[in-house]
Formats: C-alpha cells, sequence, structure tokens
C-alpha cells in the first residue's frame, strides 16, 4: 500500500508512552509526508529516541495511534480513562518493521556473521529470499555505502564509521518505505562522523522519507526540510530548520542551542 | 496412577527418620568444618610462592577435584583399613571423602577470592611497614572472605547433598534410614518422595538465601 | 608393613575396563538426554508466559537441590511401582542423570542467553525478525560459544556424578572395583587403582577444557560461569 505526495506516509495521534510510573512521550502528533527529512532535537531524557523506537514498535505505545501508509497498526481495545490502547501481535510488528528500517547509535551488528551475511540475513531469513538474490541485492546495498571491499569482513575488523555503514545497508537491503536514524553518529569518533553522514545525505537526495536523532546540528540544518525540537515529551517547536535552528521562537529551543554552540569557535 | 500412596507408614516411622536427620546433620557439621578450615590452609598454600608448599597443595587439590566423592568415600571404608592398625568406622570414612573433596574445592574458591583483591591493597599494607603475613591477615583476607560468601554457602549447600553419599557404606543418615524403612514396609514411593521433600524444603530457602546474598554483593561491590 | 601386590588387579584389568566402559556409557547416554533436555526448560524458564516458565522454574530447582543418590534411589525403586515398568539399573541411571543433568545444563544455557546483549535482539527486531529467528539465527549461536567451558565443566561434574549407579548395582567402573576387591581380598590395590583410573581420565578431559577455555578467551569471546 503506498500513499500519494498528498497524505502521510507516517500519521501519529496522540501518542503516550509510559515506563512504569514515568510517563515519556505526553502526547505526540505527528504527520510524515513521503520524501519529508525531518531532523529530531531534544536533550537526554526528553523522549526524542523513544519516539523513533515507538514508530516501527521496538517499543510499543502505552495509548495513541501510529497509521503507516493509512494502515493504523494494532486493534483497538475498549477506550479506558479517555485514554485509547491498542493490541499488537508480532506478525503485525514485524511486517511494520521491515517497512521502517532502523540505524542504532550502537551499531547492534551481528558479531559471528560477515558484513555481506549481516546484510543478507534479514532478505534470506525474514522475506525468504533465496541465496543468490540475496547476495546480489546486499552487494549491491555495501557497493552504496562504499564498503563492496569489504564484504567479508567480520564487524570486529570493521572501523566504527564502516560498521555504521554496513547497518545502514542491512536497513536498505529490506527495502523500507521509512528510515529512521537513532543518533547514528553519537558513538563514532569525529573523524569517522562524516563518511556516515554522507551516506545519510546521499540518501536524502533520492528522495526517501527518513527521520533522523541526531546531535549534529549543523548537518540537521543543510539535511533537513523540517525540523522538530522535543521536550519533556512533548513537540515543543517545529518548522523548517531556518525557522528552528537559525530563530528559535521559544525559549527552551534557544537555551538548548546557546548551550549546543557554546564551544563552537 | 493409581497407586493407593500411604505416606502414614513413613511417618509411622518417625524415629527412625530423626536419627537419620541427626546422622545428617551430625556429618555435615564435620564435613563443613575441616573441609572449609583445611581447605583455608590448602587454598594459602597454592598462593604461596614457595615451591615446598605449592607443589602439593596443588597435586591435593588436582587430586580431590578429580575424583568422584563415592571413589574416596570406598577407598577409605574399604582401602584404608589395610594400611593402619585401627577401625575406619562409616562415619570417618565418609567424612574423610566428603572433607577431603570439599577441601579441595574451597581452597580454589579461597585462592580465586584472595587474587580478585586489587594488588593496590597489598601495596598500601606494605607501605605501612607490614609483613605479609600481617597485610593476608589483616587487610586481604577479611575482603576477600566477603567476596567468597556465596560461592561458599553454595560449597556448604553441595556438602549437605554429598551426605547421601554416606549411605553407600550404611551410615545412619537420612537416606540409609530411608532404605531400612523402605525394606522394612514395602513403601519405597511414599519413603523416597519423602525425603526428597525433605531435601527440598530444607536446602531450597538457603539456595535462594544463597542467590540474594549473591545479587547484593555485586551491586555493592 | 603392608604387602603391596597389584597382579591381582592387572589379572583382571578387563573387569575393570568393562565397567570403565559403561561409566562411560551411562554419561554418555545422560548428555545425549540432558543438554537437549536442558536447551528445552532454559527456554521455557526463559518464556514471557507464565504458565510455561515456572513449571520449567520448579524442575530446575527441584532437580538442582535434591541430592541426586535421592533421585536415583527414586527412579530406582519407586518409579517402576508407579508406572508399573520394569526398570534396569541403566534405565534408572540415564533416567536420573539425564533429568539432573538437564536442570544444571538449563541455568547454563539460560546465563549463555541472558548474556548476550540486548542490541542483538533489537538489531534483529529492526530487520522484522520474530523472537523466535532472533533467538535461533542470531542469539543462540553467539550464546553457545560462551557457554562451552561452562558445558565442560558441568560434562565433567556428571562424569563423576554418575559413579553413584554403583549404588544400585549398574556394573559401571566403581561397581566392577567393588566387585574385584571382594573377589581378590585385595581392596587397597583396587581402589587405588581405580582413583587413579578416575583421576586419569577426568584430569585430562579437564586439561581440555581449560585448554578450550583459553583459546576462546584469546579469540576475544568472553565465557560465561
Amino acid at each position: 500500500m503506498t500513499s500519494t505526495p498528498n497524505e502521510p506516509l507516517l500519521r501519529i495521534r496522540d501518542l503516550h508512552k509510559q515506563f512504569g510510573h514515568n510517563e515519556v512521550l505526553k502526547g505526540i502528533d505527528l504527520d510524515v509526508f513521503p520524501g519529508d527529512r525531518i531532523a529530531i532535537l531534544g536533550a537526554s531524557g526528553s523522549g526524542k529516541s523513544t519516539l523513533l523506537r515507538c514508530i516501527n514498535f521496538m517499543e510499543t505505545p502505552s495509548s495513541g495511534t501510529i497509521e503507516i501508509a493509512g494502515q493504523t497498526i494494532g486493534t483497538a481495545l475498549p477506550e479506558r480513562l479517555g485514554k485509547q490502547e491498542r493490541r499488537y501481535t508480532e506478525t503485525e510488528l514485524t511486517r511494520v518493521r521491515q517497512r521502517a528500517g532502523m540505524v542504532f547509535q550502537q551499531f547492534n551488528l551481528f558479531p559471528h556473521m560477515s558484513a555481506l551475511d549481516n546484510v543478507t540475513e534479514g532478505l534470506r531469513t525474514v522475506q525468504k529470499m533465496s541465496r543468490e538474490d540475496a547476495i546480489l541485492k546486499a552487494r549491491a546495498q555495501l557497493d552504496r555505502v562504499g564498503l563492496s571491499d569489504k564484504a567479508s569482513e567480520y564487524p570486529s575488523r570493521l572501523s566504527g564509521g564502516q560498521k555504521q555503514r554496513v547497518a545502514i545497508a542491512r536497513a536498505l537491503a529490506m527495502e523500507p518505505e521509512l528510515l529512521l536514524f537513532d543518533e547514528p553518529t553519537s558513538a563514532l569518533d569525529p573523524e569517522l562522523v562524516g563518511e556516515v553522514l554522507r551516506v545519510i545525505r546521499a540518501l536524502a537526495q533520492e528522495s526517501r522519507t527518513i527521520l533522523l536523532v541526531t546531535h549534529e546540528i549543523g548537518f540537521a540544518y543543510h539535511f533537513a526540510n523540517r525540523v522538530l525540537f522535543i521536550a519533556d515529551g512533548q513537540i515543543y517547536e517545529s518548522g523548517t530548520p531556518a525557522e528552528v535552528l537559525k530563530n528559535p521562537r521559544k525559549k527552551r529551543t534557544q537555551d538548548f542551542l546557546a548551550r549546543h554552540n557554546e564551544f563552537n569557535f | 496412577m493409581d497407586y493407593p500412596w500411604n505416606f502414614a507408614s513413613v511417618f509411622a516411622n518417625s524415629d527412625a527418620l530423626l536419627v537419620g536427620a541427626i546422622g545428617t546433620l551430625r556429618i555435615f557439621l564435620i564435613c563443613l568444618v575441616s573441609g572449609l578450615s583445611l581447605g583455608l590452609f590448602v587454598g594459602l598454600a597454592r598462593y604461596s610462592t614457595r615451591r615446598a608448599l605449592y607443589i602439593p597443595a596443588s597435586a591435593f587439590v588436582e587430586f580431590f577435584r578429580n575424583t568422584p566423592v563415592l571413589v574416596q568415600i570406598l577407598w577409605f571404608y574399604f582401602a584404608l583399613p589395610m594400611l593402619v592398625p585401627f577401625e575406619i568406622s562409616p562415619l570417618m570414612a565418609a567424612s574423610l571423602g566428603i572433607s577431603l573433596n570439599s577441601a579441595a574445592f574451597s581452597a580454589e574458591i579461597y585462592r580465586g577470592g584472595i587474587q580478585s583483591i586489587d594488588k593496590g591493597q597489598w601495596e598500601g599494607a606494605r607501605a605501612l611497614g607490614m609483613t605479609t603475613a600481617q597485610a593476608m591477615r589483616r587487610i586481604v583476607l577479611p575482603q576477600a572472605l566477603k567476596r567468597m560468601l556465596p560461592a561458599m554457602t553454595n560449597r556448604g549447600i553441595e556438602i549437605f547433598k554429598m551426605s547421601t553419599l554416606a549411605s553407600a557404606v550404611s551410615y545412619a543418615e537420612m537416606l540409609q534410614q530411608g532404605k531400612l524403612i523402605a525394606s522394612l514396609d514395602y513403601n519405597p514411593i511414599e519413603v523416597y518422595t519423602v525425603i526428597a521433600l525433605a531435601f527440598f524444603v530444607f536446602l531450597f530457602p538457603l539456595v535462594q538465601a544463597t542467590y540474594a546474598l549473591e545479587r547484593k554483593l555485586r551491586r555493592s561491590d | 608393613m603392608y604387602e603391596w601386590d597389584f597382579s591381582p588387579v592387572f589379572m583382571n584389568a578387563d573387569m575393570l575396563l568393562s565397567g570403565l566402559l559403561n561409566t562411560l556409557k551411562v554419561t554418555g547416554s545422560a548428555l545425549a538426554f540432558g543438554i537437549p533436555l536442558g536447551l528445552a526448560l532454559a527456554l521455557l524458564r526463559l518464556s514471557p508466559r507464565r504458565l510455561l516458565a515456572w513449571p520449567a522454574g520448579f524442575v530446575i530447582e527441584f532437580f538442582r537441590t535434591t541430592p541426586p543418590l535421592v533421585q536415583l534411589f527414586w527412579f530406582f525403586f519407586a518409579l517402576p511401582i508407579l508406572i508399573q515398568v520394569e526398570m534396569t539399573p541403566y534405565m534408572a541411571a540415564t533416567l536420573t542423570f539425564s533429568i539432573q543433568s538437564s536442570a544444571f545444563f538449563a541455568e547454563v544455557f539460560r546465563g549463555g542467553i541472558v548474556s548476550i546483549e540486548r542490541g542483538q535482539w533489537e538489531g534483529a527486531r529492526a530487520i522484522g525478525m520474530s523472537d523466535a529467528q532472533a533467538m535461533r539465527r542470531i542469539i543462540l549461536p553467539q550464546a553457545v560459544k560462551r557457554m562451552i567451558p561452562a558445558f565442560m565443566e558441568r560434562a565433567i561434574e556428571l562424569m563423576k556424578t554418575t559413579t553413584l549407579v554403583a549404588t544400585v548395582s549398574y556394573t559401571d567402573l566403581l561397581f566392577q572395583a567393588n566387585e574385584l576387591a571382594q573377589k581378590t581380598f585385595r581392596p587397597l590395590e583396587v581402589f587405588t587403582v581405580t582413583a587413579l583410573i578416575y583421576f586419569v581420565f577426568i584430569f585430562c578431559f579437564s586439561l581440555l577444557a581449560h585448554r578450550l577455555e583459553r583459546r576462546l578467551a584469546v579469540s576475544g569471546e568472553t565465557t560465561v560461569h
């Protein structure tokens, strides 16, 4: 099921997420259209990662709805205390996760498999592709992230930047409609950050739909068509990069950016 | 399974069971105390740099860890009497076997515990002018003992379970008494079920306490 | 001064040898059943469904806490009456030690699986794997490598524990030793040689296990205990 440019690819309504007694997301509403490149910023603990992780259901929402290409995920349960709760089955969630690919801060590559096998694993085990087809596809993805010569290497022999690029290839191989990046460069040494950002920029230029949680404000400015600033579990401020990053209207956004730019020279 | 369970017949022999319980406790305490104290000396000897201490201690540990306890018990009961002029009772044979085995295992626990103490503690102690013995006694061992506690309580539980092996030489502990009752009343099902449950009910809380102790120590470390 | 005479032992070496083979046989059988059973128990224990996890947990705790000799006696003397089946010493021994060792193996498996960092589960789920697929393709392969030293340790323990089968007249090495000692009136020599046979066997196996552990440590794998 695809959507026309006027219909959102992703629609989030009143999303709440609670961990025990701690409510991390306090009502998020968001529409993401095909081709959107959304940068998500916020302080640690603001809920930005949790928001991303709810989209591919690595965390299940406590209440609220998530729609992908017009299809609401999960089945509704009787409304309780004014909050709409839903039931999610593993089958449904595994299907959603193939449509929304995720790249992690800690890469989460499989250490007992080569780079190539990491990329073919999803194709073969989840999409039941044949070995030959999977390898062809995987090599194409590794080529696109610039690592075709590292296909048979194991993760322990790759640099952080190379590992992250393999992780991106692994996500891309599944042909997701949506790409989710959860602070992809935060765990990298500074000189390795560039090679990963370059890949993300190339993906942006292909009109892919991307949500990027990041601290790289400079990159966000050039990459995004929309910026969200998350504070206290809600979208505190949103707009174009010029609006939010250059001329923030609200105080906490201004404080956040000021703290971030404190040691820039 | 329409077997007519009859537990009353087991409890009718409560005096025999009591004898067994006392027997189990007796051999447990003997082996616990002698095993853990002998183990301390062997453990310290293994940690020593002097070959005259290190080599015999290592041989002892390797031998008694790598031979089955039952073999040792039978050796002490059947073989040793050929070498010594006095009688070896079932209790003596079983105690010797279980204690030496436990000494070997606990020696390794002591050694591991001592080795886990940061070298800096030794340096601090020596810098104050302490001898190795003083440093061991006052600084290292007290800290090590805390870390060794879970492994030691584990050993204690193992020793308690090993007490049943003494039945092989007819020492009057729980299982041996169970054998007696079963042969008299023809109710092995009830007897052995009761004995299994008795051990379980007694040991399970101790096992859980050991886990809790382990968790607490891991957090505080 | 006692006069040592090992000749009766060497003349009847075949008796001891057949006993040794039976020891290996019962240990091998217990391992063959115990390891898969242990994996099943571990997976049940890890299941989020309490209906599966609690019984598995009970079985594991029960067979780890009760003395193996009591278990053996129950399976050899009590069970045959209960289910109306003839029980040979070998059957009772295999049954007892399969279940007993599986309880310990279950804990080794569980420790290994739990030691795999959460990120691996996340990486697997993010590409759309079900939990079963993630366990099979990603978690278990990594966990098993870590568990091998603990497994070998458990296997060595099993080799020592199976001597208990002599008490129900299974003709293992210890039983044969006892028979031989009574036959030749040379308990000292017989039992000494028997103890040495056990020692050499188990010690060598221990050395192998340590060498394997060291090699795994060098290749960068941490081990589970």
